[in-house]
């Protein structure tokens, strides 16, 4: 099972790595970029930790081969804050105290970040509806929906 | 938790498909979406020797409308299915019943044609596919043929596909404006694959009584169930609270449940409430109220 040489484009960088056909893309981001925002958590798709966005689409990066990324452009929690700045997704989560040991934020910043995009305005069911597909084990969702709602309106330009 | 070794192909046409399958010892499997096949081999529940993806393909990636019907791609996604404007006109039963599945991220990915040569038994689409009367397209080779929905799903995980067939799309019956229609699903937790699904068709002829009755459940047994025969008595009347219950005991007496994890006790209340609630939402619509 031979090894490939894949180009990847990740965070708007080219990267080049040489790997099986089998390696996942979780596991690529992390151990031959070096990229660790991303989280390994269940490994087949149910906690919704490794979520990357794949041309701008929320995808688990653990259901997903490396190999079949070529071409299209992935973007990690990484990525996010611009300029050493939070986005405001993040901020509003900083502030909302949406997070506590912080293993399934990554995931849950990528989900809404293009959700967000979708949706400007969602009601809290929503809301819910989507963060249904990350699983927190702090059981912190109530401060997370909170943070959500208040980024959504940060986004809107109805609040600082 | 990680798959074990193979060789992986990405064909950018279905002729290079059918190339690829012709030509490749061992065992093959093909690669849509992956929610379902990526966490079996990440488990090893499979291991196959090739895994020929299909994600290159942009062929099947289309919606096409004629009067009667929409044939839609089998690389089109859940939530394209879930979001799409003119699958929601022609078909919102199916729209509402894609937006069901699994979780926002899954919906990105997974494909309509990677759920049906799946057949989950308690899946959506396949329910939706044998209560929406669909026609599956399947090409190999030597051409194509079309298998309707209710002969394609066999038994558990196990459908109509020959060996070098692939499913090009899915061709959908358009629903009449007038058509009511409701969907329920129950599953433990949110996103999860139901315990049990039904999904109920109705129309009214100018008296207000029955003029068309469908209806069709997930997770009862190996493959989704039609209840024709069980509910042909109950057409043609006009319906009511009483009406609404003789259906689900029609329904439920014609239910053979299988003993599983979940007791099957449980499992047949679920098929009486939802087949309830799924009919009276089916009501509503027909009588042209929105449900809220």
């Amino acid at each position: 099972m031979s090894k490939r040489t894949i180009r990847l484009t990740v965070n708007g960088q080219e990267f080049t790595a040489t790997v099986e056909p089998r390696r996942l893309l979780s596991d690529v981001l992390r151990e031959d970029l070096g990229l660790t925002g991303t989280h390994v958590g269940c490994e087949h798709g149910v906690c919704g930790a490794c979520t990357v966005l794949v041309d701008g689409n929320p995808t688990r990066a653990c259901l997903t081969f490396a190999v079949q990324m070529e071409g299209q452009a992935i973007t990690t929690v990484e990525a996010v804050a611009a300029d050493g700045r939070y986005s405001a997704l993040q901020q509003a989560m900083h502030e909302e105290h949406a997070l506590q040991c912080g293993f399934c934020t990554p995931g849950i910043i990528m989900t809404f970040e293009a959700y967000l995009k979708e949706n400007a305005d969602p009601s809290e069911a929503e809301i819910r509806e989507v963060l249904s597909g990350n699983l927190c084990r702090c059981t912190g969702y109530q401060n997370i929906v909170a943070a959500v709602r208040k980024a959504a309106a940060v986004k809107r330009g109805e609040r600082a | 938790m990680k798959p074990s070794p193979f060789e992986y192909h990405r064909p950018e046409s279905v002729a290079e498909v059918f190339d690829c399958l012709s030509r490749l010892d061992g065992e093959v499997k093909l690669l849509a979406g992956g929610q379902s096949l990526v966490p079996m081999l990440n488990f090893r529940l499979a291991r196959p020797d090739h895994l020929i993806d299909l994600n290159g393909l942009a062929e099947l990636d289309y919606l096409r409308m004629t009067d009667a019907a929409m044939e839609i791609g089998a690389l089109v996604r859940h939530h394209r299915l879930a979001t799409d404007p003119q699958i929601a006109a022609a078909l919102p039963l199916l729209a509402h019943g894609a937006a069901s599945i699994g979780h926002y991220a899954i919906r990105q990915r997974g494909t309509l044609g990677g759920s049906l040569a799946h057949a989950d038994p308690a899946a959506q689409l396949p329910l939706l596919a044998i209560l929406l009367d669909a026609d599956i397209l399947c090409r190999s080779s030597a051409g194509q043929r079309e298998v309707p929905a209710a002969k394609f799903f066999q038994s558990i995980m196990t459908t109509a596909l020959e060996p070098g067939e692939v499913i090009i799309g899915v061709r959908f019956p358009r629903m009449p404006p007038a058509l009511g229609w409701g969907f329920e699903v129950f599953s433990q937790r949110h996103g999860d694959f139901a315990i049990i699904a039904v999904g109920a068709l109705l129309a009214l002829d100018g008296d207000g009584r029955i003029s068309k009755l469908r209806l069709a459940a997930g997770g009862i047994g190996a493959t989704p169930v039609r209840f024709d025969e069980a509910t042909t008595s109950l057409v043609g009347r006009k319906p009511d609270e009483t009406w609404l219950s003789s259906l689900a005991d029609a329904v439920c007496a014609a239910c053979e449940i299988e003993e599983t994890r979940i007791p099957a006790i449980f499992r047949r209340e679920l098929v009486h409430a939802l087949t309830q609630r799924a009919m009276a939402a089916a009501l509503q619509r027909a009588r042209g109220g929105t449900r809220p």
